[in-house]
């Protein structure tokens, strides 16, 4: 089913007057039952297998079905071209994608450089870059990454220097998702300020054909692909700065933060998966005469894992809605979820694998690969001592 | 979605903070603050004072005498006794028994016991464990014999909380031993326990607490219009004293409170010295304890919220007692870790009503963390062991 524009969630106004729930609205369930129904006809674990594997890395088939059903759309206001959701709508797509394992290029395309495109870019930058992104006929990608960096992401040493009416770029990029597919790179660089400094960081729209680009694009751990992108001598025009010179970096923030807290609903959704599928196996598989679920010291192993999930899911409520909200609690939101995914992730992964035993650790099994991601996703946007570390502070 | 409270819920919320501050006995608020153990009288006085507030059964239905509250009140009104620092409701009379007799006892029964426990006339304790049946309780042994119009009882039941100020008991009892299943020999006895024959012997817990006790029948008469419900379906009822045990197990409130505390504390300078918020280690694991206070609190309101929708509480409910418990302790690890040296002087005494404030040794409460942190370790063990919890969810939640 299309998810239309005429079904808007409202904005709740009145929730004062409701009493608790945490249930979905009537479009959200929509929108959740229709990535369901997708990824169980036409997103089995093969096919998103084959998917990794191709030249690509991604179906443009099947991205061209996200924009069909109005999924590339979903984050991004009316004026825009978008049907205005929140994070929980956010929640409800990249959770199910965890589950399918979708490797097609929603975090880098819709997240993350159709979300700094909203908040950053004039309506004629949006019209010429995020109206496509939504149409699903543009690739694109924020490169928010730098070698030195780790994941400090003000910690910028790409330069842009005033040239003639224009700018002029050299540094380098790293773990830049989609990068190899992407036409269109936006980075951040500096154009005033120390190195590590919020200020003076500026954002531009780059051509991915322009001269001195060079792009060496890889497969990453989790079957997705990213890119090592150095600019040399790069020069752009005026009108690919997007929004005030120096001053890029809240977009740049609020552009990761929804990545970070969408990755952390994709781990729940994988996490969920594999505390079942777990589950189930044990069920299934005898050893000693009687099922392996028999045993107290797997199924204490997995109780574990059952909380972790449930614990992972309660927290991910919490920080969905404190983000959406925009209080004095968002950023405590965002370093205890992406905290708790880390840890909780790693122990719901690593227990997957040992409980499934030797299939556990082969290719052919999904198991290995819902672990893999679960990996990856500890391993961006900051790790649990990064995030733990902030909260600390 | 949505969690934040109705108007009228807020309203409740600011009547249930105004009785804390200005109706509840606030000598008693300070004795808390100063960790300064209660005495029995103390105990029955902050009862009564609920009961004439006429919150004495926040889980009762209207019907017997309870406050009808629905959960969501529950449940402003534990984070509000949390808050004040407030003592918990002594839970065997009210939360234990009460639920039983008006859910399985007879009319007589229900008027004979009933407004005692609404007024705290009556101290109950819980006769469940025997030095041979701990988690496998099922295997009790004490003995209760039909003998005319009365029990005959015999036996011992231990890990009794309170024991010492108990004036009734309710016990989990073997009727018969010739049945198929042990469970079906169980029967639940309330038994006066002024009379010959019941002896109380306090066992010293950890931290030098005489908290719970040992209890000996010998020979005692026990009358059969003090069996609840059916005789042989002791066990039944039991298990759904567990549902009524669930409210509030994980002390979420409680924890929430005492971490925020504890937090706060660190900010404040070690005598004219460093800040404990300046050693990032100790508040690394403060924030972790953080993460998972704030997931458990989500995990209560998500069974709350269904619970109000009219719904079961969903599966998730099942991990409240075992994440509860853990994370009382880590708390108490916490603070006896924050007491550095102070966490080693053995001084029960200066937590008593008479001892000098000025002759205390230590800063505000910081040598009560090591008794904390050791009598709490009991929290994993009582009301079924956190291992006993594992196996319950691994059967009934997980299927396996």
């Amino acid at each position: 089913m299309k998810f239309k524009k005429t079904s808007l969630p409202s904005t709740c106004s009145d929730c004062s007057d409701r009493a608790m729930n945490f249930s979905l609205n009537e479009v959200q369930s929509m929108l959740a039952d229709s990535i369901e129904k997708f990824i169980a006809n036409d997103y089995d674990f093969e096919t998103r297998q084959e998917h990794a594997a191709s030249k690509l890395g991604y179906s443009r088939e099947t991205w061209r079905t996200f924009a069909d059903l109005g999924w590339t759309a979903v984050p991004f206001s009316e004026d825009d071209g978008g049907f205005g959701g929140g994070p929980v709508d956010m929640m409800v797509i990249m959770e199910r994608f965890g589950r399918g394992m979708v490797v097609e290029p929603y975090l880098a395309n819709v997240v993350l450089a159709g979300g700094i495109l909203q908040y950053a870019a004039s309506d004629a930058q949006k019209q010429e870059w995020l109206r496509p992104i939504i149409a699903g006929e543009l690739q694109a990608t924020l490169a928010f990454a730098e070698p030195q960096g780790r994941y400090e992401i003000a910690n910028i040493a790409t330069v842009a220097r005033a040239n003639g009416n224009g700018w002029m770029i050299n540094g380098v990029k790293s773990y830049v998702l989609n990068g190899g597919n992407s036409d269109l790179l936006i980075i951040p660089a500096r154009t005033a300020g120390e190195q590590t400094h919020q200020s003076g960081i500026s954002l531009f729209a780059i051509a991915a054909d322009s001269d001195g680009v060079s792009i060496r694009d890889y497969e990453t751990v989790d079957g997705q692909r990213a890119a090592e992108i150095s600019f040399n001598d790069v020069a752009v025009g005026s009108n690919k700065l997007i929004g005030d010179v120096d001053h890029g970096h809240a977009a740049l923030q609020q552009a990761v933060t929804d990545a970070t807290i969408a990755v952390c609903a994709e781990a729940v959704g994988i996490m969920r998966v594999l505390t079942d599928k777990t589950i189930e196996y044990s069920k299934n598989r005898s050893q000693f005469g009687v099922p392996i679920g028999s045993f107290q010291a797997l199924q204490h192993r997995m109780v574990e894992m059952y909380t972790a999930c449930e614990q992972s899911h309660s927290l991910l409520l919490w920080a969905v809605m404190t983000l959406a909200d925009g209080g004095d609690d968002a950023s405590r939101a965002l370093h205890s979820i992406k905290y708790q995914v880390g840890t909780a992730g790693k122990l719901v992964g690593e227990e997957a694998v040992q409980i499934h035993g030797g299939m556990g650790v082969t290719w052919e099994l999904d198991v290995a690969h819902y672990f893999k991601r679960l990996t990856a996703i500890g391993q961006i946007f900051g790790n649990t001592d990064w995030h733990l570390d902030k909260l600390a502070t | 979605m949505n969690v934040s409270f109705t108007t009228e819920e807020l309203a409740f919320r600011d009547e249930v903070r105004t009785f804390f501050r200005d109706e509840f006995p606030q000598d008693i608020l300070e004795k808390q603050n100063q960790a300064i153990s209660l005495t029995r009288d103390d105990v029955i006085r902050w009862h009564k004072c609920m009961y004439d507030k006429g919150w004495a059964a926040p889980n009762w239905p209207q019907e017997h005498g309870g406050t009808g509250w629905s959960p969501v009140q529950k449940y402003i009104f534990a984070d509000e006794q949390a808050r004040a620092n407030a003592p918990e409701f002594l839970a065997f009379g009210v939360n234990m028994v009460g639920p039983i007799i008006y859910t399985f006892g007879n009319a007589e029964q229900m008027q004979r016991f009933l407004p005692d426990i609404l007024q705290f006339n009556t101290w109950w304790c819980q006769g469940y464990s025997e030095a041979g049946s701990g988690s496998d309780l099922a295997s009790l042994k004490m003995r209760a014999d039909l003998d005319g119009d009365h029990y005959l009882v015999n036996g011992t039941k231990t890990w009794t909380t309170l024991g010492q100020y108990a004036d009734w008991i309710f016990c989990l009892v073997r009727t018969n031993t010739d049945v198929s299943r042990r469970q079906e020999g169980i029967s639940f006895l309330l038994i006066d326990m002024d009379q010959p024959g019941v002896t109380v012997r306090p066992i010293v817990l950890l931290d030098g607490e005489p908290e719970v006790n040992e209890i000996h029948f010998d020979n005692v008469k026990v009358p059969v219009e003090n069996l609840v419900g059916e005789e042989g379906k002791g066990w039944t009822y039991g298990k759904v004293l567990l549902q009524h045990e669930r409210t509030n197990i994980a002390g979420v409130a409680r924890s929430k409170y005492r971490l925020a505390r504890l937090k706060a504390r660190t900010a404040r300078s070690i005598r004219a010295a460093t800040p404990l918020a300046n050693d990032r280690i100790f508040m690394r694991k403060l924030a972790a304890a953080e993460v998972e206070l704030k997931a458990l609190e989500y995990t209560e309101l998500r069974t709350l919220a269904s619970i109000t929708s009219g719904k079961a509480p969903g599966p998730e409910s099942s991990i409240l007692k075992l994440a509860g418990t853990e994370l009382t302790q880590c708390i108490d690890a916490l603070q006896l870790e924050a007491a550095g040296y102070y966490g080693l002087p053995y001084v029960r005494e200066q937590y008593a009503a008479d001892f000098p404030p000025h002759e205390r040794i230590g800063e505000g409460n910081e040598t009560k963390s090591p008794l904390d942190y050791f009598n709490h370790r009991k929290v994993s063990i009582f009301g079924g062991s956190n291992e006993i919890q594992k196996n319950i969810i691994a059967k009934h939640v997980l299927g396996l």
